[in-house]
Order: structure tokens, then C-alpha cells, then sequence
């Protein structure tokens, strides 16, 4: 067998990562679309009512998406800002920049809709319950960091100081996570499991990956457009970016 | 058709959803896309003083 080794460091420098993001942006969109497509009309149309919540119960195929989301793209920041640290790599610290806002953003999400879903079957908009309350609390953080980010000029010690905030924060995954099992919480248990049988039926299952997958791509789609015009930002005065401009394009 | 909007009773709640995820969805893209026509812009009247100034 022959043995090829990849050397993933050349994709650390903003030069080589800059076509890379440019040509996975496209797939990603026509692949949210097509999954965003198929996702909904299941969603809406296939999945059949639930026998307690009737068709209120459908807020699920996008709050457990949003929620999902919410929690591993964190991971995946705490990955880079980790990497980041470590290697010194120039890359990792724009691809936690590039990723922050779309956590954020999903986290958002996530409460809200899980508010929504709160106020006609539990009966009230928000409680501060376990669950809730470390969503908000990552919510917190993905805002303290984008906050923290931006108060530091030199891009590179903000890096650092935002890659060690996501670092401490990262202790929150785990507590939003285990949440509905190590306290007694309005907030239901998990569906989907890990390890063992779903309590959901295979319909129900489905649809709830297929959008979980859609903001997979709808998420990759989005932060490699962002990190495009980060490196840009932050490249500004290197040479390639520079020729690049007097191209006009 | 109406009776889908009804959402048995739920409209409320399931569109307030729905929608609301969409429209950070929409958004979102749309603010990257400013982000990007700003840096282009800034780029592009950086090399044009660069090349005001050579001449």
C-alpha cells in the first residue's frame, strides 16, 4: 500500500486555506439547500403529529438541530483555539473568529425556539432551569469572546486571549450536556442517545438528522465565506492579497 | 392549506419558530456578504493609492 502523507500544516497559512474555503463554500450552500429542502418538507409534511403535543411538537426539528449545533461548534472552537495555542498557526485563531458568530447565533436559536415550545406545553416562557440556564451561559460566552476579541487591536494576542477564554469555557459543554440527568429539571431527557434506544419514532428520527445535517452544511457554507473575508481582513497587506486587489479581483 | 397554517392550534408557536430561525438564517449570510463587499472596497482603494502613488 502506498503511504501518502498530507501535510496539513500548509493549510495553516491564510494563503493556501483562501482558494481551499473558496472552492468548499459552493458545495456546502447547494448542499444546505437541498438537505434545508428536504428537512422542512419532512418536517411539515411527512412526519406525522405527536399524540401528546399534536403539531406543536414540530419546534423540535429545529430547536434539537439549533441546540446540537450550539454546543459542537464551540467544541470545534476550542479545538482551533487549542491548536492555535499549541502550534502557533495562523489559521486556527481566524477559523475561532470565523465561527464564534454562527455559535452564537444557533445558540440564540436554540432558546428561543425552546422558549416557544416552553410556553404551551410547560406553560411559561423561561424557567431557570439547569438546561436553560447553561444554553444562556454559552450564549455568554460566544458573546464574551466575540466582545474580548474585538477590544484587543493586535489581532494575534486576540487570538490568544480569545482562544484561552474558550478554553476555560469549554467546562460549560458538559454541564449543558449531562444538565437534564445530574439535576431534576423541567427540561425533558435526551431523545437521541449516544449509546442505547431513541425514544423517538423512525420518521420523527430521520427528519431530525436530516436538518441537524442541514445546519452542518449551512454552518461549514457560512464560516468558510466568513474566514474568506477575515483573512482578507487580516492579510490585507500581504503580497498575494495585494496583487489579488490589483487584479481587480 | 389554512388548516396547515393552524398548526392545530399551535401557529403561534411553531411559526414564531420557524420564522425566527429562518430570518437569522437569511440574515446572517447577508451580513457576511456585507462584511466581504467591505474589505473589497477597502482593498481596492488601497491599490489604487498604491498605484497613484508609483506613478
Amino acid at each position: 500500500m502506498q503511504s501518502r502523507i498530507i501535510n496539513w500544516f500548509k493549510f495553516s497559512s491564510p494563503a493556501t486555506f483562501y482558494p481551499l474555503a473558496g472552492r468548499i463554500f459552493p458545495w456546502a450552500t447547494v448542499i444546505t439547500v437541498v438537505l434545508l429542502a428536504v428537512g422542512l418538507y419532512l418536517s411539515f409534511f411527512v412526519a406525522p403529529s405527536d399524540y401528546k403535543q399534536g403539531e406543536g411538537y414540530r419546534i423540535i426539528y429545529i430547536h434539537v438541530p439549533a441546540a446540537w449545533m450550539s454546543m459542537f461548534i464551540y467544541l470545534v472552537m476550542a479545538f482551533w483555539g487549542a491548536v492555535g495555542l499549541v502550534f502557533n498557526t495562523r489559521m486556527s485563531g481566524m477559523m475561532v473568529q470565523a465561527l464564534a458568530p454562527t455559535g452564537a447565533m444557533f445558540t440564540f436559536v436554540a432558546l428561543w425556539t425552546g422558549s416557544f415550545w416552553g410556553k404551551p406545553m410547560w406553560g411559561t416562557w423561561w424557567v431557570w432551569d439547569a438546561r436553560i440556564t447553561s444554553e444562556l451561559i454559552l450564549l455568554f460566552l460566544y458573546i464574551g469572546y466575540l466582545a474580548l476579541h474585538s477590544a484587543i487591536e493586535d489581532s494575534r494576542r486576540a487570538d490568544r486571549a480569545g482562544a484561552i477564554l474558550v478554553l476555560v469555557g469549554v467546562v460549560n459543554i458538559p454541564i449543558i450536556y449531562y444538565s437534564v440527568q445530574w439535576w431534576n429539571t423541567l427540561h425533558q431527557g435526551a431523545s437521541v442517545k449516544m449509546t442505547g434506544a431513541t425514544s423517538m419514532d423512525e420518521i420523527m428520527l430521520v427528519t431530525m438528522l436530516i436538518m441537524a445535517l442541514a445546519c452542518w452544511a449551512y454552518t461549514i457554507a457560512v464560516v468558510m465565506a466568513r474566514v474568506r473575508a477575515i483573512i482578507l481582513e487580516r492579510e490585507r497587506t500581504a503580497t498575494w492579497v495585494r496583487e489579488r486587489a490589483g487584479e481587480g479581483r | 392549506m389554512a388548516d396547515f397554517f393552524y398548526m392545530g392550534g399551535y401557529a403561534l408557536y411553531v411559526w414564531g419558530s420557524f420564522g425566527v430561525a429562518a430570518l437569522c438564517m437569511v440574515a446572517e449570510p447577508l451580513l457576511v456578504r456585507r462584511r466581504r463587499a467591505a474589505i473589497e472596497q477597502r482593498l481596492a482603494r488601497m491599490a489604487r493609492v498604491q498605484g497613484e502613488v508609483k506613478t
